[in-house]
């Protein structure tokens, strides 16, 4: 039962990471009909920029500023960041293309993953990058917290998975209950009436990449406090992330952030009761069998093209 | 018969008007070539003869051309690039087939090379004491490539482009999982794990192995192999593409919706343009992987799948001669970045083109040239001012004449490279928005930039500058010339 709840935990923090990074992608796909394979190298810089905070402001052993507010900045930093990544990315790769065949923007994010990536690995390298939270006042985020049925829940994981949550909660409220989210809302229903109706789909489309790379900023800061980041990291994470959207829905909100948790337990479970090296396989599988079973995902609402 | 009668009239058959459509045949399409504008003056007249040659012919030339390369190169670098040039012309052909004519995005490309790969080091290897001739383990790899990638198509059933394209990337990345632990399967060793199979035997035809190291260097006859596999796809292919199957794949790519009304099967057209391209890239497996003796995961990392797909944007999807020059010209790229002096010559060929491209032979061109050359002799100067090992580090082709005028330190201080590059990202993004004169203000020091940058950065880091590269072609053709060098225009009619 110990193991247990301690995977389960393992496939929480994982999760909502994913969950985060699937909330991204849901929101362009809901917007644009756009999958943006570029979007796990946003997480990917979204870390990186987190990383490159922390380190101006003394680094995780002897921070200038107390550790909340390092930990608020380090994260308030890559959000700000990924979304201008974010508003670049669609002004000049997929902007241009809004009128071309399917297929093309689609190698344009493709082209834009790989010039992410390997821009990284240019200016700063292979290696990895490590957060050290470990460090951060002497360990605190690591012995805090409390106990579960004898489980150690330490404080990080506990920060972490609230504020996935806390975010999503602010996102769904973005959606759901501002004039701006109702424009998204139809734009995603259907782009040319919202239009006809006045709404400046350009804006909107503007809007939508700030939100869903500030999330993925968030993710690759939470992310990385766990483990160490590198210039290669957004490639599987973006997929993972792909994969939980689609599991949920693609397009459906409450679908990302079931799909992301499902997805991290699946895995958590996988590398704790069977090996490590297969969890790709077993996620690979859930994939499959939704395909098979439920093309529409959880959450999601069944297309009905009219011709 | 009287002399004045025209000679053409004396067979009923042949009196009927020449320009109309034969029987069946819809006028519209039959007048197709009329419609098509052709260039005034002589090189429309050039062009007009050229697109007379029949395919064949140009097949010929090309193979001719390509098979002449090893007389006069004795290199064996050489020639091994140029046996790689074939194998990634044979993956473009495939790719192109689903691409280009399904219209499908299959990102598991790579996958089915891989598969082919395995296929025939798993049953021709001394790792495990298989020896199966290749008559046999050839056209078997090709099957199971076929199979795998049918089973792959098969679950998603909808198989719209979005689906499609993740759950072949999936697929990819589990390839990459089960080959990297296909050592411990079930207490198995199947795939050698990370460290890969490194005993591969060979081809071998009839009793007759094929060696591949002639004296010690690469032997020819792997590089006539190649070329001989390459005819017989690229031949197939034609014939695929202008049958049935291939014009059902091309009307399936430019509207399922209406080919399904027209009763086709779309989904099995899917699914056979899918597995045939999977058969294909199969096939370069085998022989790339007899060729090399040995195969290894990260032989099949998305970096090969990126650069095929370079290959056949650039060349133009949909045109068979056209990824086939798109994956020489994408090959050919990649090995002239390796070389710092082909690199530099590359880069300042292509901003000398480009400039003029853009601005044409004006007063315009004259000032960016001026003033660039300019901004560059005075920032170096400045430089030199302070140290002289701020501007002695350049070395290879062309240094003499860029060594006055870029500033290439022996150590270059990391951040000034990381903020220069940055700078020109910025730079570059501006004056693709900037117009008239702002433009003419912001280019100089941008094409400055972008010099120093290629200098210091991209020139000591082939690695990842290379696939830089690639990922700037692909964006740029989308929006550019998403039809590539000699595919045809799409147009998309809502």
């Amino acid at each position: 039962m110990q193991f247990f709840i301690q995977l389960s935990l393992d496939g929480l923090t994982v999760g909502s990471v994913y969950a985060l990074v699937a909330l991204g992608y849901t929101l362009i796909y809901g917007v644009l009909k756009l999958l943006n394979f570029a979007h796990g190298d946003v997480f990917m810089v979204g870390s990186f920029i987190g990383y490159g905070v922390l380190q101006a402001l003394g680094g995780a052993s002897n921070p200038v500023v107390p550790v909340w507010l390092l930990l608020v900045l380090v994260t308030l930093a890559a959000m700000a960041g990924c979304a201008v990544l974010g508003v670049v990315i669609e002004r000049f790769a997929y902007r241009p293309l809004r009128n071309a065949p399917r297929i093309a923007p689609l190698i344009s994010a493709l082209g834009v993953s790989f010039f992410l990536s390997n821009s990284m690995q240019l200016e700063f390298g292979a290696q990895q990058f490590n957060y050290a939270s470990y460090n951060l006042s002497g360990g605190a985020l690591y012995f805090h917290g409390f106990d579960l049925d004898h489980v150690h829940i330490p404080l990080l994981r506990i920060i972490t998975i609230g504020s996935a949550f806390a975010l999503m909660v602010v996102l769904w409220f973005l959606v759901n209950r501002t004039r701006t989210g109702k424009a998204m809302r139809a734009t995603s229903f259907d782009r040319e009436a919202a239009a006809m109706l006045g709404i400046d789909i350009d804006r909107v489309i503007v809007f939508t990449f700030i939100l869903g790379s500030a999330l993925a900023g968030a993710a690759g800061v939470m992310f990385a406090l766990r483990v160490p980041t590198f210039a290669a990291v957004g490639f599987t994470t973006g997929l993972k992330g792909f994969t939980a959207a689609v599991i949920g829905g693609i397009g459906s909100i409450p679908g990302a952030m079931v799909g992301g948790i499902l997805l991290g337990c699946a895995e958590s479970y996988t590398a704790g009761y069977w090996t490590t090296a297969w969890s790709d396989l077993v996620v690979f599988s859930i994939l499959i069998a939704f395909m098979i079973f439920r093309p529409q995902g959880l959450f999601g609402r069944v297309d009905i093209r009219k011709v | 018969m009287s002399e004045w009668l025209p000679h053409e009239s004396e067979s009923p058959e042949e009196a009927v008007p020449t320009s109309g459509p034969a029987v069946g045949q819809d006028e519209w399409v039959a007048r197709e070539g009329e419609r098509r504008a052709s260039r005034a003056g002589w090189v429309g007249t050039v062009e007009a003869r050229l697109r007379r040659v029949p395919w064949w012919a140009w097949l010929t030339l090309f193979v001719a051309a390509g098979s002449a390369m090893p007389l006069f190169e004795s290199s064996g670098y050489v020639r091994l690039v140029g046996f790689n040039t074939v194998v990634y012309m044979m993956l473009a052909l495939g790719l192109n087939l689903v691409v280009g004519w399904g219209g499908l995005l299959d990102l598991g490309y790579i996958a089915f090379f891989g598969i082919g790969s395995y296929v025939y080091a798993i049953f021709d290897s001394a790792k495990f004491g298989y020896h199966v001739p290749s008559i046999l383990i050839v056209p078997a790899a090709v099957i199971v490539g076929a199979l795998v990638g049918l089973l792959v198509g098969l679950p998603s059933r909808r198989l719209s482009g979005d689906y499609l394209a993740i759950v072949t990337l999936f697929f990819l990345e589990l390839f990459e999982t089960v080959a990297t632990n296909g050592n411990q399967i079930f207490g198995h060793d199947i795939t050698g794990g990370s460290f890969g199979i490194s005993t591969v035997f060979p081809l071998s035809f009839a009793g007759h192995t094929l060696a591949v190291q002639h004296n010690g260097i690469f032997a020819v006859s792997y590089y006539y192999v190649a070329i001989v596999m390459f005819v017989i796809v690229y031949v197939a292919l034609f014939f695929v593409n202008n049958s049935r199957t291939g014009r059902a794949w091309r009307s399936l790519r430019e509207d399922p919706l209406a080919s399904e009304v027209m009763g086709m099967p779309v989904n099995w057209l899917k699914l056979m343009s899918f597995a045939t391209g999977a058969g294909v890239a199969a096939l370069a497996g085998t022989i790339s992987t007899a060729l090399n003796a040995s195969v290894y995961p990260l032989n099949f990392s998305p970096v090969v799948l990126i650069t095929i797909y370079a290959m056949v944007i650039l060349g133009g999807a949909g045109s068979q001669p056209g990824v086939v020059i798109g994956a020489f010209l994408v090959s050919v790229l990649l090995q002239v970045l390796q070389d710092p002096g082909q690199a530099r010559v590359l880069f300042y060929l292509v901003i000398v083109v480009g400039v003029i491209a853009a601005y044409r032979v004006s007063v315009r061109l004259a000032l960016v040239a001026a003033s660039t050359a300019v901004f560059g002799i005075a920032t170096h100067a400045i430089a030199a001012s302070f140290h002289h090992s701020w501007v002695d580090g350049a070395h290879g082709g062309l240094a003499g004449v860029i060594a006055n005028w870029v500033v290439v330190p022996e150590q270059l201080t990391p951040w000034v490279g990381q903020v220069s590059y940055l700078l020109l990202l910025v730079g570059m993004l501006c004056s693709t928005q900037l117009r008239g004169r702002l433009r003419l203000v912001a280019l100089p020091p941008t094409l400055y930039l972008a010099a120093f940058v290629w200098e210091n950065q991209m020139i000591p880091n082939p690695g990842p500058a290379r696939y830089i590269v690639l990922g700037l072609l692909l964006i740029v053709l989308m929006i550019v010339r998403p039809n590539g060098l000699l595919g045809e225009r799409r147009v998309e009619i809502n």
